[in-house]
């Protein structure tokens, strides 16, 4: 039996994912072949969280055996998993490394989120998002101690599941070290649009727009 | 191994209220004491702010807090926050106050979010930001190794040196949160400790820690990342210089106040003036916490505030309200 989470913190997530509407999937992407840090700990964190609501499924794919749909979710790290909708479909909310920590609040309202609960934006945010027309991809670097993160995570998620267009992801910068630093990430949360645009601290959702409306 | 700090946040019904008795702004101590307070009082009372728990969260351990002799930042913050829960008092989270108007009875709050809300009274507890050293190189290397959140940003210095400007709670906490990833810590600090003795003792055992007090530093150097600094030796006067990868600033905190300092009146440095009910220049206007002009910022007095801000709010509710404007 593991320990990961405690009685405690289960029966809080219990009670966090009551008011989830539809069923959401969760696809984890782990490697046999390949260094997979965290990966048994994400393994391991899903499907305890999957048995903690009836709305919440959990399925574990490998990224090389399993290459044609890791494809389609343009999953190229491992752990990293995906949130599908009651349809079984990907719109673009994606997790690299265990939402664990701090994050542990993004993961659960991407579920909640995505089960078909709306968020509480502005009739004008909606229609701003949903009239972003090119391709967006948004990468928010985190870690686990930086409580100022997820919101910033909430805010690519969300806006990833109004617009088809958009994929949200967060990035462990610890667990993908090489990526971050590639990125030239050392203060969180750090927001990168396109590969090219740059936020960083927790930002309003407007400000992601601004950047998207220039693209 | 992991942690998992839930965050339980009630977004129950914001929007159907036409008008209500008090909107807090801000989410730390202060506002969510002031909410606990207000909504006791039988207030229809509001919360909104872009995160919960405001500073705390910028503190690993909290040791003075009276009843809680060792606490985690995100704990008590999760503590004061199921508080409030219970008393079901609506949450809007992740937005902030654009700006607030006044007409001869209400008050109009704009939200980022382009919402209008309506209310009787408002309890601004916005708190603090950050306090920049505003010397060269540290905005073009701010992420770059200059941050101002140790628990956020120290695993990025792993095996470094790091310098920690400042000299009291914050600045002593920041070095305790380094501790176990960088290399070497380097305080550099324009005056005397003013950091608690009980922190202090803790410093004293840490062999990495090197202390240069009466040095105030005037360049961050680098060009894409934190290569060192330079300071002015006060007693000496000597120009010298420090290598290091990131430099932790914990020099205070600037109020939070954009949104209203043109309303209400604040002092020089643009801390809130208020009465001793916590009402700002404005009738029916309250503020409380770091972003006052109260000069002990702790988490103890900010939640006092709060208490204080949301007595006053009441009591002026059942008094005043209509008859003064």
């Amino acid at each position: 039996m593991s320990n990961l989470l405690n009685d405690e913190v289960k029966q809080q997530i219990k009670e966090f994912l009551k008011p989830m509407k539809n069923s959401v999937t969760m696809v984890l992407f782990t490697q046999e072949d390949g260094p997979c840090q965290t990966c048994k700990e994400s393994r391991e964190l899903l499907g305890e969280v999957s048995k903690l609501s009836d709305k919440v499924d959990y399925i574990e794919k490998d990224l090389n055996k399993d290459s044609d749909l890791a494809e389609e979710y343009g999953i190229t790290l491992t752990p990293s998993f995906v949130v599908l909708n009651s349809e079984g479909e990907y719109t673009g909310v994606k997790f690299n490394g265990i939402p664990a920590g701090h994050e542990i609040n993004s993961f659960l309202s991407a579920l909640i989120d995505m089960s078909g609960i709306a968020p509480n934006f502005d009739a004008s945010v909606i229609e701003r998002i949903k009239n972003v027309k090119n391709k967006v991809n948004i990468k928010v670097f985190v870690t686990l101690s930086c409580p100022h993160c997820p919101g910033a995570v909430q805010n690519a998620h969300r806006i990833a599941m109004l617009n088809d267009n958009v994929e949200g992801e967060m990035i462990e910068a610890q667990t993908f070290g090489e990526l971050s630093q590639k990125f030239n990430v050392s203060g969180v949360p750090k927001i990168v649009i396109n590969d090219e645009h740059e936020l960083t601290g927790n930002q309003p959702i407007e400000q992601f727009l601004d950047i998207m409306d220039k693209l | 191994m992991f942690d998992f700090n839930v965050e339980k946040t009630n977004t129950s019904e914001f929007d159907g209220q036409e008008k209500w008795d008090s909107i807090v702004i801000g989410g730390g101590p202060a506002g969510l004491n002031a909410a606990l307070y207000a909504k006791r009082k039988g207030l229809r009372v509001g919360i909104i702010t872009d995160e919960i728990g405001g500073q705390l969260h910028n503190t690993t351990d909290i040791d003075n807090y009276l009843g809680f002799s060792l606490v985690k930042g995100a704990d008590l913050s999760q503590s004061f926050l199921d508080h409030v829960n219970k008393l079901d008092v609506p949450i809007l989270k992740g937005v902030k106050v654009k700006s607030v108007s006044h007409d001869a009875l209400d008050f109009t709050l704009t939200l980022t979010d382009g919402k209008l809300l309506t209310t009787k009274t408002v309890i601004v507890a916005t708190g603090g930001a950050p306090k920049k050293l505003d010397i060269p190189g540290e905005k073009e290397l701010s992420n770059k190794g200059v941050t101002y959140c140790a628990t956020c940003d120290a695993p990025f210095f792993k095996d470094k040196h790091v310098i920690v400007a400042g000299g009291g709670n914050s600045a002593a906490e920041g070095v305790l949160d380094l501790v176990s990833y960088a290399r070497k810590i380097t305080v550099v600090h324009r005056s005397q400790w003013r950091a608690d003795k009980v922190l202090l003792d803790k410093l004293n055992a840490i062999e990495k820690l090197e202390v240069h007090l009466e040095s105030q530093l005037l360049k961050v150097l680098g060009e894409d990342h934190v290569t060192g600094v330079e300071y002015l030796e006060k007693e000496s006067g000597e120009i010298k210089q420090l290598d290091a990868e990131g430099l932790l600033i914990e020099i205070g905190n600037v109020p939070k106040n954009e949104f209203i300092k043109d309303l209400v009146k604040t002092n020089e440095s643009g801390e809130i003036v208020v009465d001793e009910s916590q009402m700002t220049s404005v009738q029916g206007l309250y503020a409380a916490g770091d972003l006052t002009a109260q000069p002990h910022k702790q988490i103890i007095i900010s939640a006092a505030e709060g208490a204080k801000a949301a007595l006053a709010a009441s009591q002026y509710l059942n008094s005043n309200y209509k008859e003064n404007k």
